[in-house]
């Protein structure tokens, strides 16, 4: 009895075991490489590169549960940074209501995509293509060159390693988990979203309020991302209004998403196994250093690692009996 | 009346009669501030530079009418321009002839990977098109770092991209227009375009119906990647020059064009007309914005809002089609 409920908890961990999985062994092969190897400041400089990909990569997941995307959200990640180098310094008490000021900057950048494809029925896809720009355009206004600073001690503090040789980045990164997606995943609106990227008609039929939950989903997608942004400032204490930036952020959390195991297509999926892919990803990156490879090489590397990685689902293209099943 | 009406509105004609309205708007609101809107000269440049976001478009539309999304096309126009430039600088004379046609070989291989991967392996098209961006990418950037190529426009793409040669028409607007006939007559008048539409309307419909809806699929990600490179043959001819990034000016227009057009993001409902309009619509918009004197962050503003204004006005999508 019990040997089968475990049996089915495994099964429905399969896709963040095996992105967990994967991250580990990449992660191995760069330590094992690694000049120096498993040591404190080794290990903090790739958690501070990693948390930073893998909140954004949380808030891309919220939304792809749903069956939706966000395209915007490496926009509002800039957002954020910007709006940080601005507000989030001086005294504790200025610095306390600057991060609440990012945080809630974020917030309403989701609660207008939110409301946006809620309410103007239109196609998230296309609705935060927009507003992405939108966005950016914010971003641009705040911060017209790179520049600006942020409170030097908490950025030290958050982005060093905590006592006993963890880096404080896991530590924000576990509050993060356990304040907002732990919550979220075990309340009826995660369930609602989850159900919601199944089959959208047959939770309207169950009588769920479709609407409230995209858009609470969409505001927290939103304040992710900002969480993202407002680490982003500690790690380089400057704000930069870059598309580039925010693009290859969006790009790479819809990667680390789909590495994570989440279905595109909704309903189902962890944001858990998007950290993992997040992680994967990041390190991925950091391979070719301690492969003494040209930094020429890492695009197409990236690339080609990333095609491999999903094409691997098209392995269970062979067990299907049904050629119709292959098409929805 | 009013069932005119109503006809009107679900019919596909809305899109393109609002979108068309917005355009002369536009021309109008630019008009209040410049004369030169309304002069032929400033039309004919703005349809020319059109072209480009044109040609593009016309192989987005293509894939999302399946229902899927292309996010290569940044790397490709910049692999269709490298490349035709490359190749003249590698065979000389005869690379020179040949320039055009190879680089828009090029563009259709990287298609037809896009394809194979999302009709054979069934890899989602917006994950796997975002891969084989990265590997064009990683492509150019090895190419381009270990040696440098020619990149230099040919005569040919420089006369096709910014010539006048009949009637004082923009070859770079007969050459979209030729492209645009061509897909008109394909999605209305053959059986390829039908089996389009139906595959990204049903594909299980469609493959029971007895269509290879893996072959349409595969075939229409060539043609994107084909057109894409093709932009990027036509902007190198522009700019006299390809250089890296160019195309990423072009991704979001494309898809913003193709939507504001009509065609519904989800598949299988759209017409070409819309698409041509939406991208004079977003050409337009731009070359306002780039005119009027506002700050870069008013512009990007104004840009999104706009888009999302227009999306309101005809795009809203269906109260529950459960």
């Amino acid at each position: 009895m019990t040997r089968s409920d475990w049996y089915y908890r495994l099964r429905e961990h399969r896709a963040t075991l095996s992105a967990a999985a994967i991250f580990v062994l990449l992660f191995a092969l760069y330590i094992g490489k690694h000049q120096v190897g498993w040591t404190t400041p080794v290990l903090t400089t790739a958690a501070n590169k990693g948390v930073l990909l893998a909140i954004v990569a949380m808030a891309q997941t919220l939304v792809v549960l749903t069956g939706g995307i966000d395209l915007s959200v490496g926009m509002v990640f800039v957002l954020a940074n910007c709006v940080a180098s601005h507000l989030v310094i001086g005294t504790p008490l200025q610095t306390a209501m600057g991060v609440v000021a990012v945080l809630l900057t974020g917030t309403l950048c989701g609660l207008v995509n939110g409301v946006i494809i809620v309410f103007g029925r239109l196609q998230p896809i296309i609705t935060t293509l927009a507003t992405g720009i939108v966005y950016y355009g914010l971003a641009l206004g705040l911060r017209p060159v790179p520049g600006g600073n942020v409170q030097a001690d908490l950025a030290d503090a958050l982005t060093e390693a905590l006592p006993g040789g963890i880096p404080a980045m896991l530590a924000v990164l576990l509050a993060v988990v356990v304040l907002i997606w732990i919550p979220y995943r075990r309340s009826t609106l995660g369930r609602s979203a989850l159900a919601i990227g199944s089959s959208e008609a047959a939770t309207y039929m169950s009588g769920v309020s479709i609407g409230r939950t995209k858009i609470v989903t969409y505001t927290l997608a939103g304040l992710l991302a900002s969480i993202g942004g407002l680490l982003l400032t500690f790690v380089t204490f400057s704000g930069e209004a870059s598309s580039a930036i925010g693009s290859v952020y969006t790009l790479n959390s819809i990667a680390a998403v789909v590495i994570g195991g989440t279905v595109l297509s909704g309903g189902a999926g962890s944001a858990i196994g998007s950290i993992f892919g997040a992680f994967a990803l990041r390190t991925i990156g950091d391979l070719l250093f301690v492969f003494d490879l040209e930094p020429l090489w890492q695009p197409l590397f990236q690339g080609i690692v990333l095609l491999t990685a999903v094409s691997f689902g098209a392995v269970r293209l062979l067990g299907v009996r049904n050629r119709l099943d292959l098409y929805r | 009346m009013t069932t005119l009406a109503l006809r009107f509105r679900s019919s596909e004609h809305l899109p393109v009669a609002v979108g068309a309205v917005c355009t002369l708007g536009l021309l109008l609101v630019g008009s209040l501030y410049s004369k030169n809107f309304l002069s032929i000269d400033y039309i004919l440049l703005q349809l020319q530079i059109a072209s480009f976001l044109g040609v593009i478009a016309t192989g987005a539309m293509l894939v999302i009418l399946l229902g899927g999304i292309d996010l290569s096309v940044p790397w490709v126009v910049t692999v269709g321009g490298m490349m035709s430039a490359a190749a003249a600088g590698w065979w000389g004379e005869t690379g020179a002839v040949f320039a055009i046609p190879f680089g828009i070989l090029c563009g259709a291989a990287l298609g037809l990977i896009n394809g194979i991967g999302v009709a054979y392996l069934r890899v989602p098209s917006m994950i796997f098109t975002l891969g084989i961006n990265a590997v064009a990418q990683g492509l150019i950037v090895l190419q381009t770092g270990g040696f440098a190529p020619q990149d230099r426009a040919t005569t040919a793409m420089h006369a096709l991209a910014t010539g006048r040669s009949f009637l004082g028409l923009p070859n770079a607007l007969l050459v979209w227009g030729g492209i645009g006939a061509a897909t008109i007559f394909m999605l209305r008048r053959t059986t390829l375009g039908r089996s389009i539409y139906a595959v990204g309307n049903s594909e299980r419909a469609a493959y029971l119906s007895g269509v290879d809806t893996r072959r349409v699929t595969l075939l229409c990600f060539v043609i994107a990647g084909a057109c894409s490179a093709a932009a990027g043959v036509l902007l190198t001819g522009y700019s006299t020059k390809a250089y890296q990034a160019m195309g990423d000016a072009y991704q979001l227009p494309a898809i913003a064009a193709v939507v504001l057009g009509g065609t519904n993001i989800l598949g299988g409902q759209g017409s070409y007309m819309g698409t041509v309009v939406g991208v004079i619509l977003i050409t337009l918009l731009q070359s306002i914005l780039s005119v009027v004197q506002i700050s870069e962050m008013g512009r990007q503003v104004t840009y999104g809002v706009v888009i999302i204004g227009m999306l309101l006005l005809y795009g809203r999508g269906r109260r529950h089609s459960a």
